[in-house]
């Protein structure tokens, strides 16, 4: 009993108490946007690791689908539930918004998994460096378009997500955000454990050893490709989402080459085709930046060369390609990591 | 609609016309033909560079044929992925070795069966009824064959830390995992040394004994070729210079220049 | 109408040879080390600012006349970006090379040095832009209705000797030789006798040196500088020497005039805000039929 369900008591457990202690205030803001921040970061570690870790891909720009996600919660979310500028009056009941929340996030997401085709397809046929350069192509691609997308405020950036959240609050006063992102957060390392872990999973790893070789012994890649893809895409696209209603407001230059290469930064540093480490990096990394902050532009220099020196020693990054279970087997006492 | 059935249960397993591969100026392979009967032990010899490799991989679908037919169990390969190729029943070996070295011998055994997992993303995502029933077909399967082998005790194991010989064995229980109609071996022997080398005679023996299997392999030791094949196909620079049993072959003129160079040494 | 095609050609030759500039500088290295040096396009801008100051030092502190500025400027900015090539090359890859680590290591290190240099400057120089001191009268010529000036002949010109040079060396001296014996196959060359790190560090010194040069004379046809000015660039310069055909210098000299004239064509057309979303959809759409290239060879697979 205890193995079958003490993650999931652990987790229930945790995220009862941090509503609790956000609701009481017992915590303060800027901790909780921290935390907050942290869950994105694991969302957008994990699922490029999916990508770039288990199936060796080079895909650098992640960043481009957290925009599609962003934008396409936002403007949903503006739109349907909150009066705004650029909408008018909302279609649907704010009061509703408490439910549609999730949908909302979703639905950013389903947008990013769809954008990742624009990579998935060309993936079929190139690998490496070439993949590498379509993926930043179409990071800019993505960024260039919503700056040409005056209607929604182009480069300058879209708001009006707070009176989404201040609609839910008013319907039952609770931490939403704080939730929420628990919730997508537990959901993403959920849902990618379970795909990696299954042989159907294994596919992806087979892909990475000898493509060749899992053609043959009967794995369709590209179906493979094109579904990591898409989950990778999707699942930044969420993280996009949440993202962008913890801040209250998007803009297509926050998610340049220089997010993406955040998200870089935590695979490589957790280790690729570790879903442990991409959890802890993206944790070390969040509170990395959080304590840098007083830096300023030097931190910018500090990240970049704390990964160069991972480079020389220790390129597999912390958990190399293990999870926590295969470093710490007394745990697999309290829980079944199959 | 009887006939039609009974043409493919009595379809030769596999069935070569007229297959000719062009590599921009290069000939690979010319007119080759050939038609397998279920439960054959097959052999295709031929110097370096002949083709024979080609071949396979025709067969495995990893190239387009420029002309010519193939087809496996009576039903086309032409214009299908390797995948859907081998959906139709067939199954090989490389000649150099192609396990994943980063997953367990079981792992690679269970991946093998990819095909026919009967399950996708989401039940694999919400472990469904389906999933489970399947996941666990897959598991007490791919035990059982390696506990068949003899390789139970290295389930765990990575294929890297095993010694060579070992993991050629482990990639042709790899290739039966596939329930395969046809068993392609790509050089099984390369690399053995002469004690392992007997061992896989008597592996693959066993196996066509035991096996519903047509067995097509491609070798350069003459010994496992004389002891096991029942036929024989030589090929040179593409070309099919000589067919026939061991004892033909191995005094047949043809065969020896093309290895040797002139039969008159 | 001639005249405006010929002004848009103009225009692209002129803004392509920058491209083209930089382009060759990364499939030199990338035919060499099959490593995308993505701080390339930093050292561009690298360049650019040690233009900047050596122009500045000559220019205003000893008061040297613009021609004679520019004339030292030229060799000095070359070869000072090239020392910062060879650091990079020499502090950077080189031991990761030496461990036989990984290729995905030794990009990512790249990617990690460009945004170092990026925000060292931006931390040491600050955020202002910097105004580049003019060297040269700007003399316009104005011929049938085309205007170009004596800058954006300069540049074009350059770029097409720099790439008759690079062709010369690598096809007709020994030391291209080697640069090309070791894009085939990097392990058979310290077995022939030849000096493997040595010829590295000369690709290194031509790719940014060049590099350097192209930083010079952006700096002179658009006068401000800012600390991210190499990394977009670097991008679409890396990219249209993909399109060409990475690893070969005629693809890269001509896939950057291809980029250049796809976004002058871009500019005339549509509203100026469009022209990264189409050049780098072209971008794409090429790759996606010839992925290796305009003029790359494609690499079978051998099972």
């Amino acid at each position: 009993m205890l193995r079958r369900y003490s993650i999931h008591t652990i987790l229930i457990l945790a995220g009862g108490l941090l509503t609790y202690l956000a609701y009481e205030e017992m915590i303060s803001l800027y901790i909780l946007s921290v935390l907050m921040f942290m869950g994105v970061n694991v969302i957008m570690s994990t699922s490029l690791n999916l990508v770039n870790g288990y199936m060796g891909e080079f895909s650098c720009g992640h960043a481009g689908f957290m925009c599609v996600g962003a934008y396409v919660s936002s403007i949903l979310g503006v739109w349907l539930f909150s009066k705004d500028k650029v909408f008018g009056a909302p279609v649907f009941d704010p009061e509703l918004a408490l439910y549609a929340f999730p949908v909302l996030i979703l639905a950013g997401g389903v947008a990013a998994a769809l954008a990742g085709l624009l990579v998935a397809i060309p993936s079929y046929k190139t690998r490496g460096d070439y993949l590498a350069i379509i993926t930043i192509a179409a990071n800019y691609i993505i960024i260039s378009a919503i700056e040409n997308l005056g209607v929604i405020g182009g480069s300058r950036g879209f708001m009006g997500m707070k009176s989404v959240i201040n609609a839910m609050e008013d319907a039952i006063y609770l931490p939403w955000m704080v939730i929420w992102v628990f919730v997508f957060t537990v959901l993403t390392v959920w849902v990618l454990r379970r795909y990696v872990s299954s042989t159907f999973g294994k596919g992806v790893s087979a892909i990475c050893q000898d493509e060749v070789a899992a053609e043959i012994m009967s794995v369709n890649t590209n179906k493979i490709k094109t579904i990591s893809f898409m989950v990778s895409s999707g699942l930044a696209g969420v993280a996009g989402g949440l993202f962008a209603y913890v801040i209250g407001y998007v803009n297509p230059g926050s998610f340049n080459i220089l997010k993406s290469t955040e998200a870089l930064v935590m695979v490589y540093l957790g280790g690729m085709g570790s879903l442990s480490g991409s959890v802890l990096s993206a944790v070390l990394f969040t509170i990395l930046l959080e304590a840098l902050r007083g830096l300023g532009i030097i931190k910018w220099i500090v990240i970049p060369l704390l990964l160069v020196i991972l480079m020389q020693f220790r390129p597999e990054g912390i958990m190399g390609n293990k999870e926590l279970g295969d470093l710490f087997p007394w745990l697999k006492r309290f829980y079944r990591f199959k | 609609m009887i006939a039609k059935q009974q043409d493919i249960q009595t379809a030769p397993v596999l069935e070569i016309k007229g297959l000719t591969q062009n590599f921009g100026g290069l000939r690979a392979v010319s007119d080759f033909n050939i038609a397998l009967q279920p439960g054959e032990l097959a052999g295709l010899i031929g110097p370096n560079g002949a083709g024979k490799t080609t071949v396979f991989n025709l067969v495995s679908g990893f190239y387009q044929p420029s002309t010519g037919e193939i087809r496996i169990c009576g039903r086309p390969t032409s214009g299908l992925k390797p995948h859907r190729v081998t959906a139709l029943g067939v199954s090989r070996t490389f000649q150099n070795i192609r396990l994943w070295n980063d997953m367990s011998v079981l792992d690679n055994i269970r991946v093998a069966q990819h095909g026919k997992l009967g399950y996708g993303f989401f039940h694999a995502v919400a472990r469904s009824r389906t999933y489970q029933t399947r996941e666990a077909e897959i598991e007490r399967d791919s035990r059982e064959l390696l506990e068949i082998f003899h390789l139970d005790k290295y389930a765990d194991e990575v294929p890297k830390s095993l010694p060579y010989g070992l993991q050629r064995k482990v990639e042709i229980v790899r290739a039966l995992s596939e329930k395969p109609k046809l068993l392609l071996l790509d050089e099984p022997a390369a690399g053995l040394n002469s004690v392992d080398v007997q061992e896989l005679i008597r592996l693959v023996r066993w196996i066509h004994e035991t096996f519903d299997v047509t067995i097509w392999m491609i070798e350069h030791h003459m010994d496992v070729m004389m002891e096991l094949c029942e036929r024989i196909k030589v090929i040179d620079f593409g070309e099919t210079i000589a067919e026939g049993g061991p004892v033909d072959i191995r005094n047949h003129p043809a065969v020896i220049t093309a290895y040797l160079g002139d039969a008159n040494i | 109408m001639l005249a405006s095609l010929l002004q848009n050609v103009i225009n692209a030759l002129q803004w392509g040879s920058f491209y083209s500039l930089i382009a060759l500088g990364y499939t030199l290295v990338y035919g060499v080390l099959t490593l995308i040096n993505f701080a390339h396009g930093d050292v561009f801008m690298v360049g650019a600012y040690i233009a900047f100051f050596v122009a500045t030092f000559f220019l205003t502190t000893l008061g040297f006349p613009g021609w004679a500025a520019l004339a030292l400027c030229i060799p000095l900015t070359m070869i000072v970006t090239s020392l910062v090539g060879v650091t990079l090359e020499r502090i950077a890859y080189r031991p990761l090379r030496r461990k036989g680590a990984h290729r995905l290591y030794v990009v990512i290190t790249a990617l990690m040095c460009g945004l170092i240099l990026e925000h060292a400057n931006l931390a040491i120089l600050g955020a202002s832009r910097k105004a580049f001191p003019p060297l040269i009268e700007e003399t316009v010529y104005n011929v049938g209705g085309v205007a170009f000036t004596n800058l954006k002949i300069g540049v074009i010109v350059t770029a097409v000797l720099v790439f008759v040079f690079l062709e010369w060396v690598v096809t007709k001296t020994r030391v291209g030789m080697a640069m090309r014996a070791i894009s085939y196959d990097k392990f058979a060359i310290p077995l022939m006798g030849i000096p493997l790190d040595n010829i590295i560090v000369i690709t290194f010194v031509l790719g940014s040196g060049f590099a350097g040069l192209a930083g010079l004379l952006f700096a002179m046809s658009y006068p401000v500088l800012e600390p991210y000015m190499g990394a977009l660039i670097g991008w679409k310069a890396f990219i249209a020497a993909v399109v060409g055909g990475i690893g070969d210098i005629r693809g890269a000299f001509l896939g950057g005039f291809l980029l250049g004239a796809v976004e002058i064509m871009v500019v005339a057309f549509f509203p100026s805000t469009f022209r990264d979303l189409i050049s780098f959809t072209v971008l794409l759409v090429i790759l996606s039929f010839k992925p290796t290239g305009l003029f790359g060879i494609a690499k079978t697979t051998k099972i």
